[in-house]
């Protein structure tokens, strides 16, 4: 099906590099995200996105309620962390966060009632840093699964002369649809978002960049911003659909055409980029001032009764959302947080999501397996596929003899990790862990 | 709820594309299916001797390599196949069996596993066996059996590629220079002597066509071989045609340039070495045709390159996304 761009929508400026064609598996496209029942419990970990881990502001035995503060820090590269639910806070200590990695955190038993704090009310925003210490205050980090929290990106110093928030809707993963049921449920929040967030930090153009396999999102912005009379400067545009075009740094190159250099973020071009269900997080927000206490995920995979969009309560656990979703259907083999090409595969379901969490993929037994590994034959498939010019094969034979003069020149430090090798490799080699590994042999080159 | 069952933790993707290194040989057996096949029916039902033979004495060394050098087995990815069979159709279809069984011997124990086996091959194996049999054995190599021979007599004949060279030194081409040799249409649907897999041009073709749908190849070093080899030939013989046509379409520079130039073990990754390889392989096999003294440059020119690919790929490694280039760097400071 070949798709017509609608007037008025851009064009990539420029073209991804390489990239791979992954089967999309969109299958819960077309499902309306329910909320889901809040949880007997949660478990709120101390560390949910990149930076300074939060200290537990309560105590066993503290009574909460929804959107109050049970931890936060100092520390300016953080995110509070507040409750989802109401009820007794029965535990402070050591949990395990779904990649395995244990932190401090608070566990919560609900009184069922979800009562909401009473100190909820709209900010007061008058200037520019009033706004940034709003959007700290709301806990928000990444949704688009980083977790790198979001005042942070947003305070971005005057002479780095900001021209341009890149709106990100590509959603490149497989299987999730989360972004794009915000584009077609909360699109009014989306544009109030980014008016807000042009008004505060004085961004003149914004882009909101969609993959051209999703009509139904432009058409719904689309609507939305005749409705609000947005400014010309706001511009939606059609990226193809290859993955993995939802990268930063792709985004920034097909909206802009400029290239974010080695080390540098995408500030340094001029760019801020923003996921999308963050920008309508903002725009809730500063309306309600109801704190990030539930999310959007996509529920899916081959192993999941019924594939559903759900709103989650933070610190929910992975195996009550699955309970939620009709169980399993067939014995799990594997079960992702996240997508299939980045997400993580967690060790137990007896762990909780977190805010940077988009979605909770099972998969059964037989479609778990992983390739068997063979001898590289120099296809140059992950060469081709590597947006970042990268030659994995060749990453790989230096790591594994732990060459880091040559690591170094060919610029290991750039691999984001997205798999796109790996995925295309016909010898079944597990590129990314080679990539991790060859990062660490240079990291610990560099402390000697 | 709890899982009895341990789940598989692994690091991501956890989603692969469908392709096998096994696939990706079988592709490359099937894209040669045509020519052989052309070859049968051209020289008779020794062409399938000779490929057999060879296929199978290249599966049973690659087995017997791997069990002796106690490495994992890896006869199950199906390139001895593709060599055996490569190496077939590089010798003509009289050549002495164990002749060509010594070559298969030389391209995997000597060239493919003595130096690692699958990937780690330095020069094509095939072409290093055809190299190997051309300077043992040159009368066996340069005896041409006619076309359909089979059918009445063994007649042996003279390979186009020799009256070519005769024509070229002559000093004057004209139209009438080629009336000894076979029809243009000849030469293209393979009624020649020859090698058993280079003489059906258009099977090749098909091949190739094969090959680039299922994108095991891309279409850079054919063209970057032909195309430059093209250009020489065009401007060697004085900007005469049907010189050029029958340039391109004797010898073994069609199954060379889709078949053997190609092998992703010994050419470049990156684009930009594919050219300079492909350029290369067409500069130095129309050299060798036009000043050497051997009728045929295609696998001296091939496995030439196969040496240089190290030093192409040093110098042709994509700079890492968003790297800004010195002198851009520079003309930036100087602002």
């Amino acid at each position: 099906m070949s798709f017509k761009r609608p007037e008025g929508v851009l064009k990539a400026v420029k073209q991804v590099r390489g990239g791979v064609h992954v089967s999309h598996h969109k299958n819960t496209a077309e499902m309306e995200v329910v909320r889901m029942a809040p949880p007997s419990k949660i478990v709120l970990p101390m560390q949910q996105h990149i930076g300074a881990p939060c200290e537990p502001t309560v105590k066993v035995g503290d009574i909460v309620s929804v959107g109050q503060v049970v931890g936060d820090t100092d520390k300016f590269v953080s995110a509070p962390i507040h409750s989802s639910i109401s009820g007794k806070v029965v535990a402070v200590g050591d949990v395990s966060l779904p990649s395995g990695v244990v932190t401090k955190g608070v566990t919560i038993e609900s009184d069922g009632e979800m009562r909401q704090y009473e100190g909820i009310t709209p900010p007061v925003i008058e200037t520019r840093e009033d706004f940034i210490k709003a959007v700290r205050a709301s806990g928000l980090v990444g949704l688009g699964g980083a977790g790198f929290p979001t005042h942070v990106k947003l305070a971005f110093p005057k002479e780095k002369n900001i021209d341009t928030l890149v709106i990100n809707a590509a959603e490149c993963e497989p299987y999730i649809t989360v972004d794009y049921r915000e584009c077609l449920e909360n699109s009014k929040n989306i544009i109030g978002g980014i008016q807000l967030l042009q008004k505060w930090l004085e961004i003149p153009n914004v882009i909101i960049a969609i993959e051209d396999n999703k009509p139904q999102a432009f058409k719904a912005l689309q609507e939305i911003a005749g409705e609000f009379k947005v400014k010309d400067n706001v511009k939606l545009m059609t990226l193809k659909s290859v993955y993995p075009q939802g990268a930063e740094k792709m985004m920034v190159q097909s909206a802009t055409g400029r290239r974010v250099p080695p080390g540098k973020l995408p500030a340094d071009v001029g760019c801020i980029v923003m996921n999308v269900a963050s920008a309508a997080f903002i725009g809730r927000y500063m309306r309600t001032g109801r704190p990030l206490v539930s999310r959007s995920m996509t529920v899916d995979g081959s192993a999941i009764a019924e594939p559903k969009n759900v709103r989650v309560p933070i610190g929910t656990s992975i195996a009550e959302i699955i309970d939620f979703c009709g169980g399993f259907k067939a014995e799990p083999g594997k079960i992702l947080s996240g997508g299939p090409m980045m997400g993580m595969a967690v060790f137990s379901t007896d762990v909780p999501m977190i805010k940077s969490n988009n979605a909770i993929l099972a998969f059964a037994e037989g479609d778990a397996e992983l390739k068997k590994e063979r001898d590289c034959i120099r296809c140059g498939r992950c060469a081709q596929a590597c947006p970042m010019s990268l030659m994995p094969t060749l990453i790989e034979r230096y790591a594994k003899i732990g060459d880091v003069d040559s690591l170094n020149k060919v610029g290991i430090n750039v691999c984001m990790e997205c798999g796109s090798c790996a995925y295309s490799c016909p010898a079944g080699k597990p590129l990314v862990q080679y990539m991790r590994l060859a990062k660490s042999v240079v990291r610990e080159a560099a402390k000697k | 709820m709890s899982l009895d069952k341990k789940l598989l933790v692994s690091a991501s993707p956890h989603d692969h594309s469908k392709d096998t290194v096994t696939r990706i040989m079988l592709d490359v057996v099937i894209a040669l299916v045509p020519s052989l096949i052309a070859a049968t029916f051209l020289f008779g039902y020794r062409t399938l001797i000779v490929s057999a033979v060879s296929v199978g004495a290249c599966v049973l060394v690659e087995y017997i390599s791997r069990i002796v050098m106690k490495r994992h087995q890896t006869v199950g990815d199906l390139s001895a196949i593709v060599t055996g069979l490569l190496i077939a159709f590089n010798v003509p279809v009289s050549m002495p069996l164990w002749m060509v069984v010594l070559g298969d011997i030389l391209a995997i124990v000597v060239v493919k596993q003595m130096f690692g086996g699958i990937g780690m091959n330095f020069v094509n194996p095939a072409l290093a066996a055809r190299i190997m049999l051309i300077a043992s054995f040159p009368t066996e190599m340069g005896k041409w059996n006619a076309p359909f021979s089979w059918k009445t007599e063994t007649i042996t004949t003279a390979s186009p590629l020799n009256a070519i060279k005769e024509i070229y030194r002559s000093g004057e081409i004209t139209s009438e220079s080629f009336d000894g040799l076979p029809s243009l249409l000849d030469m293209f649907l393979g009624k020649r002597a020859g090698s058993l897999g280079e003489v059906c041009a258009i099977a090749l073709v098909i091949g190739l066509i094969y090959l680039l749908v299922r994108r095991v190849i891309k279409l850079t070093i054919p063209l970057a071989y032909v195309g430059s080899f093209a250009v020489i030939m065009f401007i060697a013989g004085g900007f005469n045609l049907t010189f050029l046509a029958y340039e391109i379409l004797a010898g073994g520079l069609l199954l060379g340039a889709i078949f053997m130039a190609t092998d992703y073990t010994t050419s470049p990754i990156n684009f930009k070495g594919q050219i300079i390889f492909g350029i290369g392989c067409g500069v130095l096999t129309a050299l060798i045709r036009l000043f050497g003294n051997l009728p045929e440059g295609v696998s001296f020119a091939i496995i030439i390159m196969n040496i240089l690919v190290p030093h192409i790929e040093n110098l042709t490694t994509p700079k890492p996304f968003g790297t800004v280039k010195e002198k851009k760097k520079k003309e930036a400071e100087a602002k």
